[in-house]
């Protein structure tokens, strides 16, 4: 197969995965309005407090269901998981032919980047899946990552050109796979911590929103924020110390203040001030879920208008 | 907090101790005690007093975390706007486009941010408080881990993970399994009376202190590695060598204890320039696939050494680092007066304006003819007429129809004036067109090996060839392994204190008297530890495996 034919298939299995996830996301949105109108067959959501506190035999909690899991999920629920995982499947398979049309790995532009951060995003749900339950925020990961696709295939698509001379060395490999897999970890925090800010809202008082009613405690979403943010700051610090390590090698210094160094530095900044935010007193709570949640609007704002409208070095969009 | 229970209370008190230190508004410090209610009548604080009350404030992690947000939001506007440091020429254009704008802006330190006074005011401050918050915390620490795990608190049912078992056992058996249990799973461990006291994940403060640390170190490299540093910029012309000393530079940016001895005199000579490109059928454009400069080097006192220089693969000569920038043709012409007697000749590097390499550069010939001639040159690697009756490269690549234009001017050149003049610019406000378009003569298009008179009998010029240039920067930085080995220990410390749970956990067996001993567990968190129920309940599952081998169960 020629490389136009290859790069044809892959544009049309990107294409599919966007509609994948928009069916995932309307069934996610589904299943979410099912839960407010089910309202006693989920329990309450301070289920997770007593989880949280971890004492097996504790009284400390308020009354409250001694169990942290949701029932058995809903069909429809089901369903939008299942789709997620069918539209990540096609989506890795659009990567790879691209990757398999370019012969090299595909991310030199900012189509590329585009369809292989949403990937790294939806992989990230996915697998932290594994490990907690968190297909509550299934509508927020489609229906992001359908929106960034859809953008990405309507705006910055460009046909698959050689890598310029100035990206051909592995570290591009590295560098930027682990920013992206930062910006997905980064990205499901955020999702964690709005959740935790409504269900604050909600545990306020506040009436509405009853589709939170299966969601965890705003304190079980903050820790699980917590956790999957501090995880994207890690991989954020090896992509900054990546980054100059390539810098020096391409550009003949470390660290210049280039726009695309100085916003990777602020959202660096800003996650660790959500860091220290959770450890300080009176920050804890709402102040530090906003923290996360800038520094997640940073993350896309460094790759959307910094890329496409500020100048600098990083300047890989493709598009003139 | 009124209402947490007291043996959590007292468990926390009596492990205050060999806890990590922390400013006292983190939230695993103890709260402040409230403010007298005849607070009215505060002391008077002396100048030690204020002092401290400054220094407790700035240590604390309020101030670090405002400190943290200021730098963050400072940073911005050095995205903005072109910055000095990284791209010089955008600020000369910003000034140009929006003068009053740039007055107001410029002032204010816009546009070499990180140099400002007031970012470098947050950055050293928010260092200054890390200092005073990492000093003690050490010294803290130190003391730490010569220290004994606190002793058992009276009541572990309030803790995290409390279970109760009962074992067939005596309660030496009992402690003596439970402590072997727990340094199995790396627990420093000590035993109060019928029970044992276990901590571990001391290298999580450790790993917080060397993040912490590192970042100081990361500082204070950079600040001796630019201060002592250099680097410059050279234009090296094909078959001429630069050798590394001041005035050999186009640009030159010395570090503040820069001195001339720190310029090794090594030498560099292009030989040769590969430059390979891939059609992209579509557009028709070229994009570059690769460039090669290969050179020869001599180290001082060496000889002359083959070697090639790539983008992404940097030259090491000596304790120096060159880079490819840029590459491009540099014409060679020869400019005769109407004697034939020789006004200038060599190659001029011409700048590339588009991927075709279709590039522009000037020859300014002030001495030898009747008057000082400039010339601004267009030179087509593959020359294509368009229809306007301008021309454009049709690909990166040379041959015999590669084409040169020129429009030729008179007057002033404005090199005698001893200011420097950017050689690579012609400021023709004050000079006279005497060939080319607003002038009675045409551009002179000249080929390989051909002559063009110039106007008004002032002589010839010739197009000889042309060579290959490349543009390189050359960089030293004492301290640049330094900066890399602290950016591996920031790493490394952050991953360690991240995810390596300093937990306690404790064991206590009562003998019951009829054989059984009744074991209680509990553990209590140190810092973010999710996992601390599970860890309990697995230590207590491995003493009760231990106790009850599966004959006697």
């Amino acid at each position: 197969m020629t490389t136009e034919t290859l790069a044809a298939y892959s544009l049309l299995a990107v294409y599919s995965a966007a509609a994948v996830y928009v069916l995932a996301f309307i069934a996610s949105v589904v299943d979410l309005s099912r839960r407010s109108s089910d309202a006693l067959a989920t329990q309450p959501a301070a289920s997770a407090s007593a989880a949280s506190s971890g004492s097996g035999t504790t009284v400390l909690a308020p009354p409250a269901p001694p169990s942290a899991a949701p029932p058995r999920s809903s069909r429809v629920a089901r369903i939008a998981f299942a789709l997620t995982v069918l539209g990540f499947a096609v989506h890795v398979l659009g990567l790879v032919l691209r990757g398999i049309a370019a012969s090299r790995t595909p991310w030199a532009n900012m189509f590329e980047f585009a369809v292989t951060g949403t990937a790294v995003i939806v992989g990230v749900y996915l697998a932290v899946n594994i490990f907690r339950n968190v297909r509550f925020l299934g509508a927020y990961i489609t229906g992001l990552v359908a929106l960034l696709l859809m953008l990405a295939t309507m705006n910055v698509y460009v046909d698959v050109v050689p890598l310029p001379p100035a990206l051909q060395s592995g570290w591009l490999v590295i560098h930027v796979f682990v920013a992206t897999l930062g910006t997905g970890f980064f990205a499901l925090g955020a999702g964690l911590s709005i959740a935790q800010l409504l269900q604050a809202r909600r545990e306020a008082g506040a009436t509405g929103m009853r589709f939170l009613r299966g969601f965890p405690a705003s304190d079980a979403l903050e820790n699980l924020a917590y956790r999957v943010n501090v995880i994207g700051f890690a991989f954020w610090t090896f992509t900054l110390i990546a980054g100059a390590i390539w810098a020096e090698h391409a550009w003949g210094r470390y660290w210049g203040w280039d726009t695309k160094e100085v916003w990777t530095f602020i959202i660096w900044v800003v996650y660790a001030g959500y860091i220290h935010a959770r450890a300080t007193r009176g920050w804890r709570g709402n102040p530090s879920a906003w923290l996360a949640i800038v520094g997640f609007s940073a993350v896309l704002f460094n790759f959307t208008v910094v890329n496409l409208f500020f100048k600098g070095l990083h300047a890989y969009s493709g598009l003139e | 907090m009124a209402s947490a229970p007291r043996s959590e209370k007292a468990a926390k008190r009596a492990a205050r101790s060999s806890d990590p230190l922390r400013p006292s508004d983190h939230i695993d410090s103890a709260p402040e005690p409230p403010e007298p209610a005849d607070g009215i009548a505060q002391p008077r604080l002396g100048a030690a007093g204020y002092l401290r009350f400054f220094w407790r404030q700035l240590t604390s992690m309020r101030t670090a975390l405002v400190l943290l947000l200021l730098l963050a939001l400072a940073a911005v506007p050095g995205s903005l706007v072109p910055q000095r440091s990284s791209d010089p020429n955008g600020v000369l254009q910003y000034e140009r486009d929006n003068p009053d704008a740039f007055k107001v802006l410029d002032g204010l330190g816009i546009f070499s941010t990180f140099s400002s006074p007031w970012f470098s005011a947050i950055y050293l401050l928010l260092f200054i408080s890390l200092v005073g918050c990492i000093l003690p915390r050490t010294k803290h620490h130190l003391d730490a881990l010569r220290a004994r795990p606190p002793k058992t608190p009276a009541r572990l049912a309030r803790l995290v993970g409390y279970t109760e078992q009962t074992a067939r056992t005596d309660a030496e058996t009992a402690v003596a399994e439970a402590r072997a249990v727990l340094r199995g799973a790396g627990y420093r461990v000590e035993r109060y009376a019928d029970s044992i006291s276990a901590e571990r994940g001391y290298l999580r403060e450790t790993g917080n202190l060397i993040f912490h640390t590192a970042l100081v170190g990361v500082l204070v490299a950079v600040g001796v590695g630019s201060g002592f540093g250099y680097s410059g910029q050279r234009v090296i012309i094909q078959d001429t060598a630069f050798t590394n000393s001041l005035a050999s530079y186009d640009s030159f940016n010395p570090g503040r204890f820069f001195s001339d001895d720190a310029l090794e005199p090594f030498s560099v000579r292009l030989d040769d320039f590969e430059g390979s490109y891939q059609l992209d059928p579509k557009s028709g454009a070229y994009q570059p696939i690769d460039f090669t400069a290969h050179l020869s080097t001599r180290e001082p006192g060496g000889d002359w050494t083959d070697a090639d220089l790539k983008v992404n693969s940097p030259l090491e000569l000596g304790g120096t680092k060159m880079y490819l920038l840029s590459n491009g043709f540099a014409p060679v012409v020869t400019v005769r007066d109407p004697d034939g007697a020789v006004a200038f000749s060599g190659p001029v590097a011409f700048i590339p304006q588009d991927n075709n390499l279709r590039s522009l550069g000037v020859i300014k010939v002030p001495d030898g003819l009747d008057e000082q001639l400039g010339l601004l040159g267009f030179f087509y690697p593959d020359p294509m007429e368009l229809a306007d009756g301008t021309y454009t490269s049709v690909s990166p690549y040379p041959g015999d129809s590669s084409l040169l234009t020129l429009t030729v001017y008179t007057g002033d050149l404005g090199l005698d004036a001893g200011v420097s003049v950017n050689a690579y610019s012609l400021d023709v406000d004050e000079l006279t067109q005497i060939a080319g378009p607003k002038a009675d003569a045409p551009a002179l298009e000249l080929t390989q090996g051909q002559t063009a008179e110039l106007p008004d009998g002032l002589g010839t010029i010739e197009f000889d060839g042309y060579q290959r240039f490349v543009g390189v920067e050359f960089h030293h930085d004492p301290t640049e392994g330094w900066v890399l080995v602290f950016a591996l220990l920031i790493l490394g410390g952050l991953l360690v204190s991240l995810f390596v749970p300093r937990r306690r956990m404790w064991v206590k067996a009562t003998d019951d008297g009829t054989g059984t001993v009744r074991l209680e567990y509990a553990g209590l968190a140190r810092g973010e530890d999710p996992g601390l129920a599970a860890a309990v309940a697995e230590v207590a599952r491995k003493h009760a495996a231990r106790l009850a081998p599966p004959n006697v169960g």
